[in-house]
């Protein structure tokens, strides 16, 4: 078992599983939960959160989404006194890194958050107070993937995984300082913590060259046939690679990937079958919880029928 | 084989230079023009490193079919360079592409700098 300070840190962490994970990412809420309370992992959830700021506010005013996020983690600290604090959606994640890095870099940033947290009547963030972590950090570090393989019951022998990490978790660079730092940090380019705790849980991660691909998604409703196209691009991309199923991280990208895979069947008759899961419940299911309990029956592309074709369910 | 693929991914690009007025560049970065004209692309506009990523493999896959010929890496090129076609298309299109997701600015400032 690891027994750096990351693994102690991480065993109980704040929890801040943003709007997604209340509406179309329910399935990854549930498995996220269950799959820490398996491993021993503590959630304390994030008192009264709000929304991080997303694309909508970001596009409408930047530091009122500084501010979003700033609130979130000034709650995790200030009023639950947590070091860290877990996001398990790419969105989220990305713009609590993305405040962090404004407020500590920007004065004008500092000066908004200020403002708008002592009208709000909350203690203003400062940088450096948490440390904000993706859902992947959090099971990588806070468990590795040794301990991972000592805990697998049903073994993900045979299902071959494409992993789709999205743009967020890792763009733009700058905002991501701990990554790309030399062995055990992850990669910008080409990321690797959903491989290899998936190999840890017995998958073959096939070579899947459009893992960070954009997917179009922010364009989703406005310019939905580019999305939908980018889509089926890395759909195919996954089933030419070998994959049975795709790995997700983010609810965006994991809703994503299913409507348009749905879409591209009914606009352009173009028919994928590669079968979308969250690692959360990939992980779950070779730790030998059921499906049912990790939401997979939630999921709009059906998992389960491949997963008892491998016999791993 | 990847030759043409590398020629149209390169051609792609130009494509995308040349809506912005400039000329597109004949240098090399790290030995492809593919990846010069993709930093010349980005020039200003963070979000088209959504497509960095992209580039960066379809020189991989490039250098791999120099090393051995094989259909699966072939068809991956193929797939990789599809993807930077719909993704500059995309652009071409509306140019906020990618502009929350990776470049993380606002649409906003640009219109208000106008």
């Amino acid at each position: 078992m690891k027994t750096d300070t990351k693994q102690t840190k991480y065993r109980r962490v704040a929890y801040y599983p943003g709007c997604a994970l209340e509406g179309t990412g329910h399935a990854y809420n549930e498995s996220t939960k269950v799959l820490g309370s398996a491993l021993g992992l503590k959630l304390d959830e994030v008192k009264n959160w709000n929304c991080c700021g997303a694309m909508e506010v970001k596009n409408v005013d930047p530091k009122v989404q500084t501010y979003l996020s700033s609130r979130v983690m000034s709650i995790a600290a200030n009023e639950m006194n947590a070091g860290v604090v877990m996001a398990p959606c790419n969105g989220c994640y990305h713009n609590l890194k993305k405040a962090e890095h404004d407020l500590a870099h920007d004065a004008a940033s500092r000066e908004v958050v200020e403002r708008i947290s002592k009208k709000a009547g909350h203690a203003t963030y400062k940088a450096g107070q948490v440390e904000t972590i993706h859902a992947l950090d959090w099971i990588k570090d806070g468990i590795g993937e040794e301990e991972l393989k000592r805990r697998i019951r049903n073994s993900l022998k045979g299902l071959k995984v494409a992993n789709y990490y999205g743009c967020m978790y890792t763009r733009p660079r700058h905002i991501f300082p701990e990554k790309d730092q030399g062995p055990g940090s992850e990669s910008i380019s080409k990321p690797h913590f959903m491989d290899d705790l998936l190999a840890a849980a017995g998958a073959e991660n096939v070579d899947f060259p459009l893992k960070t691909a954009c997917c179009g998604g922010a364009h989703t409703l406005s310019d939905s046939d580019t999305s939908t196209r980018l889509v089926l691009n890395i759909l195919r991309a996954a089933e030419a690679a070998g994959a049975d199923v795709i790995a997700t991280e983010c609810p965006t990208c994991h809703s994503g990937l299913e409507m348009h895979q749905v879409r591209a069947e009914k606009v352009l008759g173009e028919k994928t079958g590669v079968k979308m899961l969250y690692f959360t419940q990939l992980l779950g299911i070779a730790l030998g919880l059921s499906p049912r309990k990790l939401g997979v029956h939630e999921n709009v592309s059906d998992g389960v029928a491949v997963l008892k074709e491998k016999q791993i369910v | 084989m990847r030759q043409e693929l590398l020629a149209q991914a390169e051609s792609v690009l130009e494509e995308w230079v040349n809506a912005r007025g400039e000329a597109p560049t004949l240098e090399m970065s790290e030995g492809f023009r593919l990846l010069a004209l993709h930093r010349q692309g980005a020039r200003g506009v963070p979000s088209f490193n959504a497509c960095r990523e992209t580039c960066r493999e379809i020189a991989y896959h490039y250098n791999v079919l120099g090393v051995k010929q094989d259909a699966k890496t072939e068809l991956m090129m193929t797939m990789l360079v599809e993807h930077l076609k719909l993704f500059v298309r995309g652009k071409l299109e509306v140019e906020g592409l990618g502009e929350f997701c990776c470049a993380s600015r606002p649409l906003r400032k640009e219109a208000q700098s106008a």
